[in-house]
């Protein structure tokens, strides 16, 4: 089959969707007022060792401003990676084109 | 599964910077070589080293009712071994400490070693023992993906575990812990991950199958196979 693992991909996706749209359904409806639910997973681990007393013991010397600064770092890292795969994806495709015209 | 900076005790900091150390000084020694013996595979190594960077930037909601995001190193262990790929996971995780704090540089050192070391030797070795028992190649693929993931926030959990033992229960008790909040939020995600560099590697081998080939990660037959599988 040609197309197998893109059809694959694309259920697996819609799968993961569906399931993150019926869940969060169920957790906004027991929220707080002021909680926020999908929290980050490495913020979930630091409140469990801060809760045994502990303090870090080293600052990060330079913290994004806001989660808008954080965003655009984020955005800008997958944005070069995805250029790179991009690029060298089209090189190749192109180059093997050029090669059956030859 | 970036332990946050400052959030080590200082001697668990320097254990596994040390390490790691040797891990990327031969990381470091092969990609010389790798530069100078076979220029023609650097796209491809590129190519890897930018699906860590794209996929670690994603964080995808869970199960668990948080968020968390993919590695992305299994394309790069299966095709260049853990040595290589524990270079370029340092790469990515460095931008994400200097620029995001996210992570950090004091805990650099364990998170090189989960995600950028254990989670490849996972990787590696089930894409190798894969192939040994001639299992589908996307299968073996997804598999190795799946699991370099997986092991990865495994890997964290016990870092954690071992640095914070439970006052009761001791670190098997805060490992579990852990576990729930970092290995099993991240199912979910490496089955994601693993179907998507499984696509990913039909593309690279649809592209460049003499480069797989020369680098021994797949025999020139079950190329022949795969090409007329999707022909």
């Amino acid at each position: 089959m040609k197309y197998t693992l893109e059809i694959i991909a694309v259920v697996t996706i819609l799968v993961f969707a569906g399931i993150f749209l019926v869940q969060n359904a169920e957790l906004q409806k027991n929220l707080k007022p002021g909680e926020e639910a999908w929290g980050g997973a490495d913020n979930n681990a630091a409140k469990v060792i801060e809760s045994t007393g502990y303090t870090p013991w080293m600052q990060p010397f330079w913290e994004p401003p806001s989660s808008e600064i954080a965003t655009l770092f984020f955005c800008l890292q997958a944005a070069l990676g995805s250029l790179v795969i991009g690029y060298f994806f089209g090189y190749y495709r192109g180059k093997a084109d050029g090669a059956k015209v030859k | 599964m970036h332990i946050m900076e400052g959030f080590l005790p200082l001697y668990w900091c320097v254990f596994w910077f040390a390490v790691s150390l040797p891990f990327i000084a031969y990381g470091i020694y092969l990609l010389n070589r790798l530069v100078r013996e076979q220029r023609d595979t650097l796209p491809l190594l590129a190519v890897s080293g930018a699906f860590i960077f794209v996929l670690s930037s994603l964080k995808m909601p869970s199960v668990t009712g948080s968020c968390s995001h993919p590695t992305g190193t299994g394309l790069s262990a299966i095709m260049f071994g853990p040595f290589l790929t524990s270079v370029l996971g340092m790469i990515v995780l460095l931008y994400q400490a200097l620029f995001l704090a996210h992570g950090g540089l004091s805990t650099l050192g364990a998170n090189v070693f989960s995600m950028a070391i254990a989670g490849p030797i996972a990787g590696y070795w089930i894409y190798r023992a894969g192939k040994a028992v001639r299992l589908n190649t996307f299968v073996a693929v997804f598999l190795a993906a799946a699991f370099a993931d997986l092991i990865t926030y495994v890997v964290t959990s016990l870092q954690l575990a071992l640095a914070f033992p439970a006052a009761t229960g001791g670190i098997s008790a805060s490992f579990a812990a852990f576990a729930v909040i970092f290995a099993i939020t991240q199912i979910p995600l490496a089955i994601i991950e693993g179907v998507i560099i499984a696509l990913t590697f039909k593309y690279i081998i649809q592209s460049r199958p003499d480069i797989l080939i020369r680098l021994n990660v797949l025999t020139p037959e079950q190329v022949k196979k795969i090409q007329e599988s999707f022909a």
